[in-house]
């Protein structure tokens, strides 16, 4: 079975095509991109998609997921997480250790392929612990991660506060040729707070995050994947200490990457003033400032990757006193338009907004996906990048509600996602 | 002028015009607390909760008899008797006092921003008797009357507040009601208990006591709290009160009409020592008497007067 995706604006980063084209899918592989009309024929046998006044890209992948499963599917599944992926335009996503158990070991990330395979919507790639139990004290099994699947370590939502630990993974790690994905944070000096030190945490009275906490663990990171060879990256950028040290580092050649999340490029700790537990997260949302040195960083190409930090939460950990409430907002379905906003603002291409959530956290986790080059998996994604629409979380494929973006005008929508040439997401009452 | 708030989350919320409001409302309402028979039937069926989930003697007590004076019914809900300890959560707790209709719950709480979220969820008129760091109106607004009737106006006033700004909901509520009110804040305290970009409050920051004692007309000093040695934030309570406690030596340096304000309660020895706590300059007590005023007034402006609904 083939399918012709037709008349749209094919966008492929990692060749740098942007034009008007036709798009070829054979099976589960892409077949051909050609000028439009040059591709196939009319028969009973090719299903035509039309992409008319869609943007073509390939599918989105998301290096910072939070699944929940096992042990806390309340909040999430491996499926209900696949589906809002999908919604969201993501074809795969990497998701985080810290379930519970933790993936620290083959039987948890057997389980969660085991799940993924069942939902078979989008690719899912289990992100392995750095330590075991990720208590941060000795090295998880990276020969036996590696083997059952996983495409990366981290000790996520858990800094590594042992620099041997970090140290020994950034080394270890290379054996398997995994990268290590720092939370870093120093977290005696992040102590029990709640929200970004600045002038809104002192009006508000809730106790502090300084930027420094996130600044010394990204230093040490670097420092030690230069001292190790080893490659680094740093999760969730939020201050603009952070984006400088990556800077410096790449310039040095070091091996470090990063990501940034929606939450951290469109809002600012002022935000906060309401209390909406929405808005807690960590690293927290920090001030203009870093906001604006996070969208230069990702416009001159420091920050490499947009990933969502989907960290899905109930009722029970966000209905409560914004000290007691847990860090963390989903993002998987509100992404894409996000990040539009960026190209609407003039500060990166629709090319370059695309790279940072395709073929650049491709390359982070080293699988061959995120580029529409004929022979690899038909993964594709149809944004139609002019429809307008309001946020309504209760339409959420996730689990979770826990969004701060309710009620916002957003542009770009997600219409069509193809995962192995099978359609996975279809955007329904599309009209015209 | 009506009072058309529902709720007094904070002063931040206030305009200077509903703070005058509220201010000439405590001073008419004094007069009923001098009385013989201190009762006035304005709030008689008007039903009062007082939830409490932090220990509270001088707020609790004020807040119940001011309810009393205005013969209101109050119930009492403190975190240690009732179904909080079995675990129950704020809003469901709040869901059930909302069921026996109150027209006022009183809401002290350690976490910023407690009463915010309950007033989004409860009909109910909430006062802030304290929410964690963030602020406590009250205190502000009897802090207010306290100087208003020692030195007739707030504009133009040098308050100096000295001690644990960053920790300290009195502080804050107080930066609020005097900037607004027109008076020029000073602080002093140890720079490991000064909020990061507390000038871009409007006040101007010092670290020593005597660099803001001369030019003070008010000095209100902060209390200490002292699981703080604790955490790193001042090495010891002795060094705490020789360097930025209030004593009679550092008192000399002040102007001959100053005032002494401390919300209460008084570390003696510590933030003040016990000359000047009780001495001739302090209106601490006269503070407590306020507390009562105001919080009458609140109550009468929040659920007494006629509301266009």
């Amino acid at each position: 079975m083939s399918k012709l995706i037709r008349g749209g604006r094919v966008l492929d980063p990692a060749s740098g095509l942007d034009d008007m084209h036709d798009l070829l899918i054979e099976g589960d592989k892409i077949k051909d991109l050609g000028p439009p009309g040059t591709l196939g024929k009319k028969s009973a046998s090719v299903e035509v998609i039309d992409a008319d006044g869609l943007w073509v890209v390939p599918g989105l992948i998301d290096l910072h997921t939070h699944l929940r499963e096992p042990g806390e599917e309340y909040k999430e599944t491996v499926l209900t997480g696949s589906q809002a992926a999908a919604a969201g335009g993501f074809t795969s996503i990497c998701c985080m250790p810290n379930t519970k158990p933790p993936n620290d070991n083959s039987a948890v990330t057997d389980f969660i392929l085991r799940r993924a395979a069942e939902a078979d919507l989008v690719r899912v790639f289990p992100v392995g612990a750095i330590s075991q139990g990720q208590k941060g004290e000795m090295l998880a099994e990276y020969a036996e991660l590696r083997e059952a699947g996983v495409v990366a370590v981290s000790d996520d939502g858990i800094a590594v506060m042992n620099s041997q630990l970090m140290r020994r993974a950034l080394e270890y790690a290379q054996v398997f040729t995994l990268p290590v994905i720092s939370h870093a944070e120093d977290r005696d000096l992040a102590g029990d707070g709640v929200m970004h030190e600045g002038v809104v945490s002192t009006r508000l009275g809730l106790r502090e995050i300084p930027s420094a906490a996130e600044d010394v663990m990204v230093f040490r990171d670097c420092c030690l994947a230069e001292l190790t060879g080893g490659r680094v990256h740093i999760a969730h950028v939020s201050s603009a200490g952070a984006v400088e040290l990556v800077r410096q580092f790449k310039a040095k050649g070091v091996q470090v990457t990063a990501e940034a999340t929606p939450h951290h490029f469109t809002l600012t700790d002022e935000a906060l003033e309401n209390f909406d537990t929405n808005l807690k997260v960590n690293p927290p949302i920090r001030s203009s400032v870093d906001l604006t040195a996070i969208q230069q960083g990702l416009a001159d190409g420091t920050i490499d990757a947009i990933a969502t930090d989907h960290a899905p939460h109930s009722t029970i950990e966000k209905d409560v006193e914004f000290d007691y409430a847990a860090f963390g907002m989903i993002g998987l379905e509100t992404a894409l338009p996000l990040t539009l906003r960026l190209v609407d603002q003039g500060l990166l291409s629709p090319l370059k907004a695309i790279e940072k959530l395709t073929s650049n956290p491709a390359r982070i986790i080293g699988v061959d996906l995120g580029r529409l080059t004929p022979g690899l998996p038909a993964d594709v994604t149809l944004i139609d990048p002019n429809r307008e629409f309001t946020v309504e979380v209760k339409q959420f494929r996730s689990k979770s509600r826990n969004s701060p973006f309710q009620g916002w005008q957003l542009r770009g929508e997600t219409v069509t996602v193809l995962r192995d040439g099978k359609i996975i997401f279809t955007k329904k009452n599309i009209s015209g | 002028m009506q009072f058309r708030k529902k709720d007094l989350l904070g002063i931040k919320q206030l305009e200077p015009e509903e703070i005058n409001l509220i201010l000439e409302t405590a001073e008419t309402f004094k007069e009923i607390s001098t009385r013989p028979i201190k009762k006035v039937p304005t709030l008689r069926g008007r039903t009062v909760v007082h939830l409490f989930y932090e220990p509270s003697t001088r707020t609790r007590t004020s807040f119940e008899i001011a309810a009393k004076r205005l013969s209101a019914d109050t119930f009492n809900i403190s975190a240690s008797t009732s179904s909080i300890v079995k675990g129950e959560t704020l809003l469901d707790t709040a869901r059930n006092l909302e069921a026996m209709n109150p027209d006022v719950i009183v809401l002290r709480h350690s976490a910023a921003g407690a009463p915010h979220l309950l007033a989004r969820h409860v009909q109910a008129s909430v006062i802030n008797a304290g929410d964690g760091m963030h602020e406590h109106p009250t205190q502000a607004l009897l802090d207010l009357l306290t100087i208003k009737e020692k030195k007739e106006t707030i504009s133009g006033q040098t308050i100096a507040i000295i001690g644990d700004i960053a920790h300290s909901r009195v502080a804050r509520s107080n930066i609020w009601a005097l900037t607004k009110m027109g008076a020029r804040v000073l602080v002093a305290g140890p720079t490991t208990m000064i909020p990061h970009d507390l000038d871009k409050l409007g006040v101007e920051v010092f670290y020593r006591p005597e660099d803001v004692i001369p030019e003070a007309d008010v000095i209100m000093m902060l209390r200490i709290q002292l699981e703080r040695q604790g955490q790193m934030l001042l090495p010891s309570l002795r060094e705490y009160a020789c360097i930025f406690g209030l004593n009679e030596e550092k008192l000399s340096q002040a102007k001959p009409d100053v005032l002494i304000m401390h919300p209460g309660p008084i570390n003696r020895g510590v933030e003040i020592s016990p000359a000047v706590a009780d001495g001739p300059y302090s209106v601490i007590l006269d503070q407590v008497n306020n507390g009562v005023a105001v919080r009458m007034a609140l109550l009468y402006l929040l659920i007494g007067g006629e509301k266009d609904e």
